[in-house]
């Protein structure tokens, strides 16, 4: 109430997420989730399965009602007025909703209509983002016979139908070969800076390639909100791995750092390698370890993740 | 604007998928073409003392088996709204500005029209076994057999917002849909029953609904045909209300 009369619809950012709480009896699937997006940007949430990714996505397209917490989108709010949240977004869900039975051309202009658009900016619409996703061909194909890339892209072109002023896309290129995926992220760059998109992944490639800023959540919580090099530059910038004879003597002496355990070899993210390595030694010489081999590598916004979200996919 | 759209495109989804499959409509057909077939010789003989002169038994159940069509058909649709919001085309209506009572309104419009077609389908077939469809009276049965779809794709949508998947739907089918089919006077005069029987036939909005589909096709009817619309007409009215009231604060998990 007071950050709507305060600030108007107009001037809100288009996503604004504050001490999100979303639960379901005992579990608590979004836990005092916080975040902004900004007018324009692609904003990627980056998780494993059941982080609470999509139960997020849900409550901002207003298929849930979070349990306490706010959330804003295009100005409005989605609790105390849905309808408006829901004539200013598109979205594509992560199984498709598409109507299996009619064609392409039948399920967006049912979805045209839903919009209340007229008779001549249906047609010109339909026609645009048809070709947008290269599905001109197919529009009077019945969408089951339908690839599942055809049936994502459709779905894209279906979100954009009616010109929303946010793009929601849940796990947009799961299950995807690695062409269409790319396919559908050059579609989506097409997009970057007119609609602000907000997708979910658990592809970190995705977040790295598409996303302005990522959101990184884990059991519920969003650990981590950067863009992806200032995330991996400012999550301990460099990473050393190190094989040693006795691993595991070294991994308890080196306590107090981040480590991780990867095919035999131990994974250390440090600030500076160059400052860390010979105090590796140091170590080592002092515990009676006998260090093999040391390499240095930039980390990687994999690696931030995996170190974020304790590995898990 | 958008609200009448919502419901145009419910309905026509619906109308538009059963003249598209076809196997789903000879398959709905099939059972009670049967039981019209089998109940109408079987019984041919037999004396149902509360029947008047003139009207045999496989007259008497043809208004009932059209019922039976139009209860099964309307409480599937309306329960297929648990599976159509969790992974259907109905999802997708949810996060557009259509509201909420509209979505409801026109998922029961639709379902309430194929369930209709279904019915008049089956009069039709009726006509080849010998029963007669009087013309100026068709106005009427039509109604009645609208309101009957439409509080049944109501009631079906109703039960559809306490499930949260399909487990649900035997139990409504053997515990709900079945009782009230046998109870409802379709295969046997209500006079037949006995008396506390009779009572709870009286609580069933399809009793009505089939004693005015008799009044309007064979001139006979055991209760008053006014009472019959009124109370079809309140029934489905109160449905309608409660079931697009708890639908408008459903949850889609």
């Amino acid at each position: 109430m007071r950050i709507g009369l305060k600030a108007g619809a107009a001037e809100m950012k288009p996503i604004v997420v504050r001490e999100l709480i979303k639960e379901f009896g005992e579990l608590r699937a979004v836990d005092s989730v916080s975040f902004e997006v900004e007018e324009g940007e692609i904003f990627g949430l980056l998780g494993p399965n059941g982080a609470g990714k999509t139960t997020t996505i849900k409550i901002l397209v207003t298929l849930l009602k979070p349990t306490s917490g706010e959330a804003f989108v295009a100005g409005n709010n989605v609790l105390k007025n849905p309808g408006a949240v829901r004539k200013n977004i598109g979205v594509v869900f992560q199984d498709t909703t598409l109507e299996l039975d009619f064609t392409a051309r039948e399920n967006l202009d049912f979805h045209a209509r839903l919009y209340g658009m007229s008779k001549e900016e249906r047609k010109r619409r339909i026609e645009d983002v048809l070709s947008l996703v290269e599905l001109s061909e197919n529009a009077d194909q019945l969408v089951k016979n339908f690839s599942g890339g055809m049936k994502r892209r459709l779905e894209i072109a279906r979100g954009l139908l009616h010109v929303p002023k946010v793009l929601f896309l849940d796990e947009p290129t799961l299950g995807l070969d690695a062409r269409t995926r790319r396919r559908i992220w050059k579609y989506l760059e097409e997009f970057r800076g007119d609609t602000t998109i907000m997708l979910t992944t658990h592809y970190i490639e995705e977040a790295e390639k598409l996303c302005d800023r990522v959101a990184i959540m884990r059991k519920g919580r969003i650990v981590a909100v950067d863009r992806p090099e200032a995330l991996v530059k400012r999550l301990e910038g460099e990473r050393v791995m190190v094989i040693a004879e006795s691993a595991e003597k070294l991994r308890s002496a080196l306590k107090g750092f981040s480590i991780f355990e990867r095919n035999g070899k131990l994974e250390i993210f440090v600030n500076s390698a160059e400052q860390f390595i010979p105090k590796l030694f140091e170590i080592a010489r002092a515990n009676g370890v006998n260090i093999e081999e040391v390499s240095i590598k930039r980390a990687s916004l994999e690696d931030i993740y995996v170190k974020l979200t304790g590995g898990e996919v | 604007m958008s609200e009448i759209q919502g419901i145009y495109v419910l309905w026509l989804r619906d109308v538009k998928k059963f003249f598209r499959i076809k196997s789903r409509v000879i398959g709905s057909l099939g059972m009670p073409v049967f039981f019209l077939i089998f109940l109408s010789i079987g019984f041919r003989r037999a004396s149902i003392p509360s029947l008047p002169e003139g009207i045999s038994y496989g007259d008497f159940i043809v208004p009932g088996i059209v019922a039976m069509i139009l209860l099964f058909s309307g409480t599937f649709s309306g329960v297929s709204v648990v599976w159509d919001r969790q992974f259907g085309f109905l999802r997708e209506i949810m996060v557009s500005p259509v509201s909420r009572t509209a979505i409801a309104l026109g998922r029961t419009l639709g379902g309430a029209t194929t369930a209709l077609l279904q019915g008049l389908m089956l009069l039709i077939l009726s006509t080849f076994i010998g029963f007669s469809l009087p013309l100026t009276t068709m106005p009427l049965a039509i109604f009645s057999m609208f309101l009957i779809a439409m509080a049944f794709t109501g009631l079906g949508i109703l039960f559809s917002v306490f499930m949260r998947d399909v487990h649900g739907f035997q139990i409504i089918m053997n515990f709900f849909v079945f009782p009230i089919f046998l109870i409802s006077g379709t295969l046997f005069p209500i006079s037949e029953f006995p008396e506390p029987v009779a009572m709870i036939s009286k609580l069933n909005p399809l009793t009505y609904g089939v004693d005015a589909m008799r009044y309007a096709t064979l001139g006979f009817s055991e209760i008053d045909p006014v009472t019959d619309f009124a109370v079809l007409l309140l029934s489905t009215f109160c449905i309608l209300l409660t079931a697009s009231f708890l639908f408008s604060r459903t949850e889609v998990e």
